[in-house]
């Protein structure tokens, strides 16, 4: 309401000029609008953030009583048995689980060096215009589907290291008492390497991007003090920028790992879907997630089913402790830069 | 070693070195290493990008026809194309967005705007982080369990359903940067005008944030539409266009297709299987350098 005609506001409302009654009627009606909407609109959200937390607790939930029968028929052989039988409904999960570690061995033993020298190119040597373009590039193998990487695996690259890196490799370590057996067997193309190989190059983006923050933060003066020295490019990176960033750069490897570890698609198309525990790495093999991807929707009977969902049930224990440490990790140095 | 030898190889002390020039040398031939490395390290990751678009190029462009966007998957040995998994792919992902979108950008709202240090915010962000990489074949048994199972088949709303899951938290962490980017005096200035929370968040903050919350649609898309996985068991798949309710019966996908006609036997299924892979690569990259541009030009502003 404006003030009546060039009156001082003080007057006005010192004379009391009565307010009418629709008019405080309409000043409740919307001010009681605001509060409510205002009220609705928070508890939505906040709703909507505890909808979050429910999702988590209804995937573990869910995934704990579809495995319940097999773990009570099994108990804890379930996890160190390694026959896995359909037709007598006897099961372990042993070689899965074997499967599942190799592969994530061999992808991030490859992974995490490769991963270390982009970044250390990307944030040292690179000139400035050339690094965005290229660091969006190692970001776009993070955005190529995964099916992508297993029918791309299966067609070009298993018959690629069946001609070549593989015979080379078993004729190299033939000889070696040890190593012999870890490269032994025929060349098959696909197996737990074959898978290994595929998934350093999936978790590499993971690795190179984390690590690429990390290495932005190091203060400028660290490494300047360090160059001022004499220092050459490697001996900044290995004495002043790695210190300075270790539990990020942890983290970030831990990220790959809950990658590597739960990856599916590419991994069923070259592991070879065998169930068995070989101390090769060139023989076939199996994980966890491609087990579930393979046999889940032509699995008969119940107990057959609640194994494999078992199977689930340890894939999302191991990757969510891998995943929970990353963050921690990645939070400790969040604070320490930030 | 070199630790030592670096810090007491000072021109005072030259009996603690070889020879100082043996040193250098020394120090600088690991140098020259390490940068060779790194050349090639980055010269083996772009490699296998080039090699990867390649093949995909290679392989998938001679299957590219007119034919592929308009008849259905073909029985074994036939001509056919990738229509009904087309649609059932589209139809899937925008449904996941449209269920998923909106959560996620009400739980990043309230933890950026209304619980930005409440004890709540901390623990979504943290469980929320873990969701964003967690095994989306676990999503896929979730939703089994809860949706397909009781209903007793297989669905295309399930499908979608854990597409969604997967968009929630791609969303939720990117709403919450954005809004969290917002200046804080835009907000005071509209508060100081008497505006309750929620206008300030509807009138200001989500403008101001709107590219950034797009950009994270964009990923989120992105990410759903090349998974495989949770639709294995959930959509499962379909030979013809699903009857009708289509959305209540098995539904093709893109992905899932490729999955069974890379592995069958039959040659015009796998050359169709290199075509649907060419086409998912393609849309999946333009829309991951889209988002990229939205949020690089937000930045430049």
């Amino acid at each position: 309401m404006p003030p009546p005609g060039g009156q001082p506001v003080v007057d006005v409302a010192l004379q009391g000029t009565p307010v009418s009654q629709p008019a405080v009627r309409e000043r409740v009606r919307v001010l009681t609008k605001l509060r409510v909407t205002d009220t609705a609109f928070h508890l939505i959200t906040r709703a909507a953030a505890i909808g979050v937390l429910i999702i988590l607790g209804g995937v573990i939930l869910s995934l704990f009583s579809g495995a319940l029968p097999a773990l009570r028929e099994f108990g804890l052989s379930f996890v160190t048995e390694q026959r896995w039988n359909p037709v007598t409904e006897k099961f372990g999960a042993l070689a899965p689980i074997y499967g599942t570690v190799v592969t994530s061995f061999i992808a991030m033993a490859i992974a995490v060096p490769l991963g270390l020298l982009i970044t250390l190119f990307l944030t040292e040597l690179c000139p400035m215009w050339l690094r965005r373009p290229i660091g969006i590039a190692i970001e776009l193998l993070a955005g190529i589907p995964s099916i992508i990487y297993g029918i791309w695996g299966l067609f070009v690259f298993a018959p690629f290291l069946q001609r070549t890196l593989q015979p080379a490799l078993i004729d190299l370590f033939g000889p070696i008492p040890i190593l012999s057996d870890v490269f032994a067997g025929p060349p098959y193309g696909i197996g737990m390497l074959t898978a290994g190989l595929i998934l350093a190059i999936m978790v590499l983006p993971f690795i190179t991007s984390v690590s690429r923050d990390v290495f932005e933060a190091v203060p400028p003066v660290l490494k300047e003090a360090a160059y001022g020295l004499g220092c050459t490019t490697y001996e900044v990176v290995r004495y002043v920028v790695l210190p300075y960033t270790r539990v990020g750069v942890i983290g970030g490897v831990m990220l790959g790992l809950g990658r590597a570890l739960g990856e599916t698609m590419a991994v069923t198309f070259v592991i070879g879907n065998a169930h068995r525990i070989s101390s090769s790495v060139l023989a076939p093999g199996t994980t966890i997630s491609a087990t579930i991807a393979n046999e889940f929707t032509e699995a008969v009977g119940d107990l057959y089913t609640s194994a494999l969902i078992a199977l689930g049930l340890i894939l999302f224990v191991i990757t969510f402790i891998v995943l929970a440490a990353a963050r921690y990790l990645l939070l400790r140095i969040e604070r320490r830069i930030g | 070693m070199t630790d030592t030898t670096q810090r007491r190889g000072l021109p005072d002390q030259p009996g603690r070195v070889r020879t100082p020039m043996g040193l250098y040398q020394r120090r600088h031939l690991r140098n020259q290493i390490v940068i060779g490395l790194s050349f090639g390290a980055t010269g083996i990751g772009l490699g296998w990008l080039a090699v990867i678009l390649g093949t995909l190029l290679f392989e998938g462009v001679s299957g590219l026809s007119l034919k592929v966007f308009t008849e259905t998957t073909p029985p074994p040995g036939a001509d056919g194309g990738l229509l009904n998994p087309i649609v059932g792919s589209l139809i899937m992902t925008v449904l996941a967005i449209f269920i998923g979108t909106p959560i996620g950008i009400l739980a990043g709202t309230y933890m950026a705007e209304y619980g930005r240090f409440s004890r709540l915010t901390q623990v979504v962000r943290f469980i929320n982080d873990i969701l964003l990489s967690a095994p989306s074949i676990v999503v896929g048994l979730f939703i089994y369990e809860v949706m397909v199972a009781p209903m007793g088949h297989f669905s295309g709303i399930a499908g979608a359903v854990a597409l969604a899951v997967l968009v929630i938290p791609v969303v939720v962490r990117t709403t919450e940067d954005m809004l969290s980017l917002v200046p804080k005096e835009l907000r005071e200035a509209a508060s100081a005008l008497g505006m309750p929370l929620a206008y300030v968040i509807g009138k200001v903050s989500y403008r101001a944030a709107r590219a950034g919350i797009i950009t994270g649609i964009l990923l989120a898309v992105a990410r759903i539409s090349g998974e495989t996985a949770p639709l294995l068991f959930t959509a499962l798949n379909h030979q013809f266009f699903a009857d009708f309710p289509y959305l209540n019966a098995p539904m093709a996908s893109l992905p899932v297709v490729i999955f069974q006609f890379a592995l069958s036997p039959y040659h015009e299924w796998q050359s169709l299987a290199w075509t649907g892979a060419l086409i998912i690569t393609m849309t999946v990259l333009a829309l991951s350098i889209t988002a990229r541009a939205l949020a690089s030009s937000r930045k430049v502003a």
